[in-house]
Protein backbone atom coordinates (compact mmCIF):
# COMPACT_ATOMS: atom_id res chain seq x y z
CA UNK A 1 0.00 0.00 0.00
CA UNK A 2 2.77 2.33 1.06
CA UNK A 3 4.76 1.23 -1.97
CA UNK A 4 1.87 1.91 -4.33
CA UNK A 5 1.33 5.40 -2.91
CA UNK A 6 5.03 6.15 -3.34
CA UNK A 7 4.98 4.93 -6.95
CA UNK A 8 1.90 7.00 -7.71
CA UNK A 9 3.37 10.15 -6.16
CA UNK A 10 6.61 9.59 -8.06
CA UNK A 11 4.86 9.21 -11.39
CA UNK A 12 2.65 12.18 -10.68
CA UNK A 13 5.60 14.46 -9.96
CA UNK A 14 7.56 13.14 -12.97
CA UNK A 15 4.60 13.66 -15.29
CA UNK A 16 3.71 17.14 -14.02
CA UNK A 17 7.38 18.11 -13.92
CA UNK A 18 7.82 16.88 -17.48
CA UNK A 19 4.75 18.85 -18.50
CA UNK A 20 6.30 22.03 -17.10
CA UNK A 21 9.60 21.31 -18.87
CA UNK A 22 7.72 21.02 -22.17
CA UNK A 23 5.81 24.18 -21.30
CA UNK A 24 9.11 26.02 -20.92
CA UNK A 25 10.27 24.72 -24.30
CA UNK A 26 7.03 25.67 -26.07
CA UNK A 27 7.13 29.08 -24.41
CA UNK A 28 10.68 29.62 -25.66
CA UNK A 29 9.37 29.19 -29.22
CA UNK A 30 6.04 30.98 -28.88
CA UNK A 31 7.02 34.09 -26.93
CA UNK A 32 8.04 37.07 -29.06
CA UNK A 33 11.27 38.49 -27.62
CA UNK A 34 14.28 37.85 -25.41
CA UNK A 35 12.79 39.05 -22.12
CA UNK A 36 9.50 37.16 -22.43
CA UNK A 37 11.46 34.04 -23.33
CA UNK A 38 13.37 34.38 -20.05
CA UNK A 39 10.01 33.99 -18.27
CA UNK A 40 9.34 30.78 -20.21
CA UNK A 41 12.79 29.45 -19.29
CA UNK A 42 11.98 30.31 -15.67
CA UNK A 43 9.18 27.73 -15.71
CA UNK A 44 11.70 25.05 -16.65
CA UNK A 45 14.17 25.81 -13.91
CA UNK A 46 11.76 26.39 -11.05
CA UNK A 47 8.75 24.07 -10.96
CA UNK A 48 9.96 21.71 -13.70
CA UNK A 49 13.31 21.01 -12.05
CA UNK A 50 11.78 20.94 -8.56
CA UNK A 51 9.15 18.33 -9.45
CA UNK A 52 11.67 16.10 -11.25
CA UNK A 53 13.97 16.26 -8.22
CA UNK A 54 11.01 15.51 -5.93
CA UNK A 55 10.24 12.41 -7.99
CA UNK A 56 13.86 11.30 -7.74
CA UNK A 57 13.89 11.91 -3.96
CA UNK A 58 10.82 9.69 -3.60
CA UNK A 59 12.57 6.94 -5.59
CA UNK A 60 16.04 7.28 -4.04
CA UNK A 61 15.31 4.84 -1.20
CA UNK A 62 18.22 5.95 0.97
CA UNK A 63 18.59 9.04 3.06
CA UNK A 64 22.02 10.18 1.88
CA UNK A 65 21.00 10.09 -1.78
CA UNK A 66 17.78 11.93 -0.97
CA UNK A 67 19.71 14.65 0.86
CA UNK A 68 22.10 15.03 -2.09
CA UNK A 69 19.15 15.50 -4.44
CA UNK A 70 17.58 18.05 -2.09
CA UNK A 71 20.92 19.90 -2.00
CA UNK A 72 20.94 20.00 -5.82
CA UNK A 73 17.48 21.59 -5.69
CA UNK A 74 18.59 24.07 -3.04
CA UNK A 75 21.57 25.20 -5.11
CA UNK A 76 19.48 25.40 -8.28
CA UNK A 77 17.11 27.75 -6.47
CA UNK A 78 20.01 29.91 -5.26
CA UNK A 79 21.92 30.07 -8.53
CA UNK A 80 19.28 30.32 -11.28
CA UNK A 81 17.93 33.75 -10.28
CA UNK A 82 21.49 35.04 -10.13
CA UNK A 83 22.27 33.66 -13.59
CA UNK A 84 18.95 34.94 -14.97
CA UNK A 85 19.67 38.38 -13.54
CA UNK A 86 23.14 38.35 -15.12
CA UNK A 87 21.68 37.52 -18.54
CA UNK A 88 18.78 40.00 -18.28
CA UNK A 89 21.04 42.74 -16.96
CA UNK A 90 23.57 42.15 -19.75
CA UNK A 91 20.80 42.47 -22.34
CA UNK A 92 19.31 45.52 -20.63
CA UNK A 93 22.56 47.45 -20.20
CA UNK A 94 23.56 46.33 -23.70
CA UNK A 95 20.58 48.32 -24.97
CA UNK A 96 18.22 45.53 -26.06
CA UNK A 97 14.74 47.10 -25.85
CA UNK A 98 11.91 44.86 -24.67
CA UNK A 99 8.79 44.62 -26.80
CA UNK A 100 6.09 46.40 -24.83
CA UNK A 101 2.37 45.94 -25.02
CA UNK A 102 0.99 49.38 -25.96
CA UNK A 103 3.66 50.62 -28.30
CA UNK A 104 4.69 47.59 -30.29
CA UNK A 105 7.64 48.27 -32.53
CA UNK A 106 8.55 51.48 -30.72
CA UNK A 107 9.93 49.75 -27.63
CA UNK A 108 10.52 52.75 -25.37
CA UNK A 109 10.34 52.07 -21.64
CA UNK A 110 7.40 53.15 -19.58
CA UNK A 111 6.90 53.68 -15.89
CA UNK B 1 33.94 34.57 14.94
CA UNK B 2 30.32 33.43 15.26
CA UNK B 3 30.19 33.28 11.47
CA UNK B 4 33.44 31.31 11.22
CA UNK B 5 32.20 28.67 13.69
CA UNK B 6 28.86 28.41 11.94
CA UNK B 7 30.59 28.15 8.55
CA UNK B 8 32.82 25.38 9.87
CA UNK B 9 29.86 23.42 11.28
CA UNK B 10 27.90 23.88 8.03
CA UNK B 11 30.83 22.76 5.90
CA UNK B 12 31.42 19.72 8.09
CA UNK B 13 27.71 18.84 8.00
CA UNK B 14 27.75 19.05 4.20
CA UNK B 15 30.94 16.97 4.13
CA UNK B 16 29.38 14.25 6.31
CA UNK B 17 26.22 14.13 4.21
CA UNK B 18 28.06 14.05 0.90
CA UNK B 19 30.83 11.60 1.75
CA UNK B 20 29.01 8.64 3.33
CA UNK B 21 32.33 7.12 4.47
CA UNK B 22 32.79 7.30 8.21
CA UNK B 23 36.12 5.55 8.93
CA UNK B 24 38.39 7.50 11.34
CA UNK B 25 40.99 8.27 8.64
CA UNK B 26 38.51 9.67 6.10
CA UNK B 27 36.60 11.64 8.74
CA UNK B 28 39.76 13.23 10.11
CA UNK B 29 40.79 14.19 6.58
CA UNK B 30 37.34 15.85 6.33
CA UNK B 31 37.95 17.79 9.53
CA UNK B 32 41.33 18.95 8.22
CA UNK B 33 39.86 20.13 4.91
CA UNK B 34 37.05 21.98 6.71
CA UNK B 35 39.59 23.78 8.92
CA UNK B 36 41.67 24.64 5.84
CA UNK B 37 38.59 26.04 4.07
CA UNK B 38 37.56 28.15 7.05
CA UNK B 39 41.13 29.45 7.35
CA UNK B 40 41.18 30.44 3.66
CA UNK B 41 37.77 32.14 3.92
CA UNK B 42 38.90 34.06 7.02
CA UNK B 43 42.08 35.15 5.24
CA UNK B 44 39.98 36.34 2.30
CA UNK B 45 37.84 38.29 4.80
CA UNK B 46 34.67 37.05 3.15
CA UNK B 47 33.10 35.55 6.25
CA UNK B 48 30.52 38.00 7.57
CA UNK B 49 26.78 38.58 7.90
CA UNK B 50 26.44 39.01 4.12
CA UNK B 51 28.13 35.87 2.85
CA UNK B 52 26.90 33.75 5.73
CA UNK B 53 23.65 35.29 7.00
CA UNK B 54 22.96 33.18 10.08
CA UNK B 55 20.84 35.95 11.61
CA UNK B 56 18.21 35.27 8.93
CA UNK B 57 17.94 31.52 9.49
CA UNK B 58 14.71 31.32 11.51
CA UNK B 59 12.90 34.01 9.52
CA UNK B 60 14.08 32.51 6.21
CA UNK B 61 12.43 29.22 7.17
CA UNK B 62 9.14 31.12 7.48
CA UNK B 63 9.67 33.02 4.19
CA UNK B 64 10.54 30.06 1.95
CA UNK B 65 7.17 28.21 2.13
CA UNK B 66 5.36 31.42 1.14
CA UNK B 67 7.82 31.97 -1.73
CA UNK B 68 7.38 28.34 -2.84
CA UNK B 69 3.59 28.79 -3.07
CA UNK B 70 4.06 32.03 -5.02
CA UNK B 71 6.42 30.24 -7.43
CA UNK B 72 3.89 27.44 -8.02
CA UNK B 73 1.10 29.97 -8.68
CA UNK B 74 3.30 31.98 -11.05
CA UNK B 75 4.33 28.82 -12.90
CA UNK B 76 0.72 27.84 -13.51
CA UNK B 77 -0.03 31.38 -14.67
CA UNK B 78 2.85 31.42 -17.17
CA UNK B 79 1.99 27.89 -18.36
CA UNK B 80 -1.55 29.10 -19.14
CA UNK B 81 -0.15 32.01 -21.13
CA UNK B 82 2.16 29.68 -23.07
CA UNK B 83 -0.67 27.40 -24.18
CA UNK B 84 -3.42 30.00 -24.67
CA UNK B 85 -4.57 30.24 -28.29
CA UNK B 86 -4.43 34.00 -28.82
CA UNK B 87 -1.76 36.42 -27.62
CA UNK B 88 -2.28 36.49 -23.88
CA UNK B 89 0.79 38.45 -22.86
CA UNK B 90 1.24 42.18 -22.39
CA UNK B 91 4.93 42.68 -21.58
CA UNK B 92 5.64 45.75 -19.49
CA UNK B 93 8.54 47.31 -17.64
CA UNK B 94 7.92 48.42 -14.06
CA UNK B 95 10.00 50.52 -11.74
CA UNK B 96 9.51 48.88 -8.35
CA UNK B 97 10.54 50.60 -5.13
CA UNK B 98 12.12 48.33 -2.55
CA UNK B 99 11.85 49.08 1.17
CA UNK B 100 14.81 46.95 2.28
CA UNK B 101 17.56 48.73 4.18
CA UNK B 102 20.50 46.42 3.56
CA UNK B 103 22.03 45.27 0.29
CA UNK B 104 21.46 41.69 1.40
CA UNK B 105 17.73 42.37 1.72
CA UNK B 106 17.66 43.93 -1.74
CA UNK B 107 19.45 40.92 -3.20
CA UNK B 108 16.92 38.58 -1.60
CA UNK B 109 14.02 40.66 -2.94
CA UNK B 110 15.50 40.95 -6.45
CA UNK B 111 16.25 37.23 -6.58
CA UNK B 112 12.76 36.40 -5.30
CA UNK B 113 11.30 38.51 -8.11
CA UNK B 114 13.48 36.76 -10.69
CA UNK B 115 12.77 33.31 -9.25
CA UNK B 116 9.04 33.82 -9.78
CA UNK B 117 8.33 33.13 -13.46
CA UNK B 118 6.71 36.07 -15.18
CA UNK B 119 8.83 38.71 -13.46
CA UNK B 120 12.55 39.35 -13.98
CA UNK B 121 14.73 42.00 -12.37
CA UNK B 122 16.77 43.66 -15.10
CA UNK B 123 18.58 46.38 -13.19
CA UNK B 124 18.93 47.81 -9.69
CA UNK B 125 19.48 51.48 -9.02
CA UNK B 126 19.49 52.86 -5.46
CA UNK B 127 16.60 50.82 -4.14
CA UNK B 128 14.57 50.96 -7.34
CA UNK B 129 14.32 47.78 -9.40
CA UNK B 130 13.72 47.74 -13.14
CA UNK B 131 11.43 44.74 -13.50
CA UNK B 132 10.25 43.17 -16.75
CA UNK B 133 6.89 41.44 -16.39
CA UNK B 134 5.12 39.16 -18.80
CA UNK B 135 1.73 40.83 -18.30
CA UNK B 136 0.28 43.96 -16.73
CA UNK B 137 -1.71 42.17 -14.03
CA UNK B 138 1.43 40.27 -12.93
CA UNK B 139 3.26 43.58 -12.61
CA UNK B 140 0.37 45.20 -10.73
CA UNK B 141 0.40 42.28 -8.29
CA UNK B 142 4.11 42.90 -7.73
CA UNK B 143 3.56 46.63 -7.21
CA UNK B 144 0.97 45.82 -4.53
CA UNK B 145 4.09 45.09 -2.46
CA UNK B 146 3.23 41.84 -0.67
CA UNK B 147 6.63 40.31 -1.49
CA UNK B 148 8.44 43.55 -0.63
CA UNK B 149 6.76 43.59 2.78
CA UNK B 150 7.64 39.97 3.48
CA UNK B 151 11.28 40.39 2.46
CA UNK B 152 11.55 43.43 4.73
CA UNK B 153 10.12 41.31 7.55
CA UNK B 154 12.71 38.63 6.73
CA UNK B 155 15.46 41.22 6.78
CA UNK B 156 14.34 42.34 10.24
CA UNK B 157 15.51 45.34 12.21
CA UNK B 158 19.24 45.28 12.59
Amino acid sequence: MMYLALELLTWLSFLIGGFFLITGGVGLIRFPDFYTRIHAAGVTDTLGAALLLLGMVLQSGDVLTAIKLIMIGFFIFLTTPTATYAIANAAFTGGLKPILHEDEGDGSSKT
Amino acid sequence: MRHAISLGLTLFGVWLLLSGHYTPLITSLGVVSVILCVYIVLRMETCDHETHPIHLTTRAVMYWPWLAIEIVKANIDVAKRVFSAGPNISPAVYYVKSSQKTELGQVIYANSITLTPGTTTMDIDEGTFVVHTIAKDVGDDLCAGEMDRRVSLLEGRS
